[in-house]
């Protein structure tokens, strides 16, 4: 067998075992939408944690913080402290989330600001805004499994075949079993990538310099200034860093799939104690920039440094380790992309399509829509991996940029009651515009501070000013909270 | 709010200061601790201190719930 056939054989051996768990976990279940979003509202400690945790490591973590690594260098670090501080954050406000999504059945983030705020145009808006920062993320997993599958076959299966046949594995494992089958299949992913990233990160630098220090050592003595800020870019330093980590660790849960996991939690208690242990998760992202970081000296001269980790991977070690380790990135895809997927369509049939256009649609007529819509959303997606050339990296950061616009009307919404529906329309109006005008001019970073930071202050400014001017209305979830006490009471 | 309720906010603040807004501080090479420069050792250094942290803050933040759902004003019962 030639090692393009031993390192493909066993990544698709893993994904098929990846696929098989995830339709298993769904049958014999009956897929309502309740079911098929949320999982029944019914999941614990371990089953949420594994959710969470299997959003954190995409292909973003695994190529594309190595590649930043390789590429850019200091910079890169801002991944570790978003990661950690989004926990910090996820503390306060993701039980009050939950507790609104528990009182009034909410499926979708857009669900919460219809809730919140009584506005249907305001719920539209939030869920077309939430679908098209997503298909940015999605088209990073893409590209990732593109990625792999291209280094794996050693250059003989194209990109684009590979990232059509990514399409349909993920769009088939989300449409036959939903949430729960991402929960489930996480515990492989997870397993495989902890593997991976320790085998990887003190493998890689042992194997040529005898350890991780003295691979410092080389790497001092070649390109010191790569290792601080702005390391090999221009642009990118402490101001850079510190407005790119709020803007990120605040927009961490603002993700409308984020907002479908903290629905699944049985309790808020559950949520406030998976924030104190998540960020020891963060470990393993240090020994993916090893990896990138020996890249700089064993894998030099790569164009795209996305590939730093794979080339040097398939450069070390034998083929099936090269296998194993492509599985295990075609997993940390995988699963991410279907929870985006499960998202986005939910979003799209239940906050857009069916308030303005088919108020009379059932239920089961707005699950059916959201799995045509898993289809076109994928098939979108695949469209742009094929076709664009951005980092991995920089395809998150562009998705957060947009997606953290939301922070102002969920943490106003459930912190001050005075803010009003016309002062979040208009904070996001002008956060978004304010966020692709500056990231499409070429003005990312704008004077050393993050794009859509900058959005992000005015959008807070837009939000607060208009609200303070125009008339209060009440906070319908304090409403429904004294209806519910009382009813209680009576009972 | 409470006292715990402010000291655990702020405590949550901590590794705010410490990964983010203190960065100019710590953004270098030299000394390389455990082999790392020392702007990661640093970073990942406030990993588990972070999550030290978290769980201070949990146990604060358990206490504030707890004088909100049992006010002061009431009389214990006898």
């Amino acid at each position: 067998m030639t090692p393009s056939v031993v390192a493909m054989t066993i990544i698709f051996g893993i994904i098929l075992v990846g696929a098989i768990t995830g339709v298993y976990a769904g049958f014999r279940r009956q897929m309502s939408l309740e079911q098929w979003t949320v999982g029944g509202r019914g999941f614990g400690l371990v089953l949420i944690w594994l959710l969470m945790a299997g959003e954190v490591y995409t292909t973003f973590a695994f190529l594309g913080a190595s590649g930043w690594a390789y590429s850019r260098g200091g910079p890169t670090l801002y991944i570790v402290a978003y990661l950690t501080l989004a926990y910090v954050v996820s503390f306060f406000i993701l039980p009050r989330i939950w507790e609104a999504g528990r009182k009034f059945s909410l499926h979708t983030q857009a669900d919460f600001f219809q809730q919140r705020y009584g506005s249907k145009y305001l719920a539209a808006l939030v869920a077309v805004v939430g679908f098209l920062f997503i298909i940015p993320y999605l088209q990073l997993q893409l590209t990732g499994l593109g990625l792999i599958v291209q280094i794996a076959s050693f250059d003989a299966i194209s990109r684009p075949l590979a990232i059509t046949i990514a399409f349909i594995v993920v769009a088939g494992f989300v449409l036959s079993s939903g949430i729960r089958a991402v929960a489930w299949v996480s515990v492989l992913k997870d397993t495989l990538m902890l593997v991976a990233a320790f085998s990887i990160g003190i493998g890689v630098p042992y194997h040529y310099f005898g350890g991780i220090k003295p691979m410092f050592q080389a790497l001092v003595q070649a390109k010191v200034q790569h290792l601080t800020m702005p390391g090999s870019t221009a642009t990118m330093g402490h101001t850079w860093y510190i407005s790119t980590v709020l803007l990120t660790s605040l927009g961490f849960y603002m993700w409308p799939h984020a907002f479908c996991s903290v629905f699944t939690a049985k309790s808020g208690n559950t949520l406030r104690r998976n924030a104190v242990i998540m960020p020891l998760y963060t470990i393993t992202l240090p020994l993916l920039f090893f990896v990138g970081y020996t890249a700089i000296l064993v894998t030099p001269g790569l164009k795209n440094g996305d590939l730093a980790l794979l080339s040097t991977v398939r450069k070390t070690f034998s083929p099936w380790f090269l296998g194993l380790v492509g599985g295990a990135g075609a997993l940390t895809a995988m699963v991410p992309a279907a929870i985006l997927i499960l998202a986005a369509g939910t979003l799209f049939a239940k906050n857009f399509f069916r308030p303005l256009f088919a108020p009379s649609m059932s239920d089961a007529g707005v699950a059916r829509l959201a799995k045509v819509m898993v289809v076109m959303i994928t098939a979108l997606a695949m469209y742009f991996a094929i076709y664009s050339s951005t980092t991995l990296v920089g395809l998150l950061l562009f998705a957060y940029s947009g997606i953290a616009q939301f922070f102002p009307g969920v943490v106003l919404g459930l912190f001050w009651k005075r803010v009003t529906a016309l002062g979040v329309f208009a904070g996001l109006v002008v956060g978004v515009g304010c966020d692709m005008f500056l990231i499409f001019t070429k003005h990312d970073p704008f004077h050393g501070l993050n794009a859509g930071f900058i959005a992000l202050c005015l959008n807070l400014i837009v939000t607060t000013v208009v609200s303070a001017t125009t008339v209060a209305e009440p906070d319908r979830f304090e409403e429904q909270v004294a209806t519910a006490v009382a009813a209680d009471a009576v009972m | 709010m409470s006292r715990n309720g402010v000291l655990s906010l702020l405590l949550a603040f901590v590794p705010f200061v410490a990964m983010c807004f203190s960065v100019a501080l710590w953004d270098r090479v030299y000394p390389l601790v455990f082999g790392l420069p020392f702007n990661l050792f640093w970073l990942v250094a406030w990993i588990p201190l972070t999550s030290l942290s978290m769980w201070g803050v949990y146990h604060l933040w358990n206490r504030h719930e707890d004088s909100r759902t049992s006010p002061a004003g009431k009389e214990p019962p006898k």
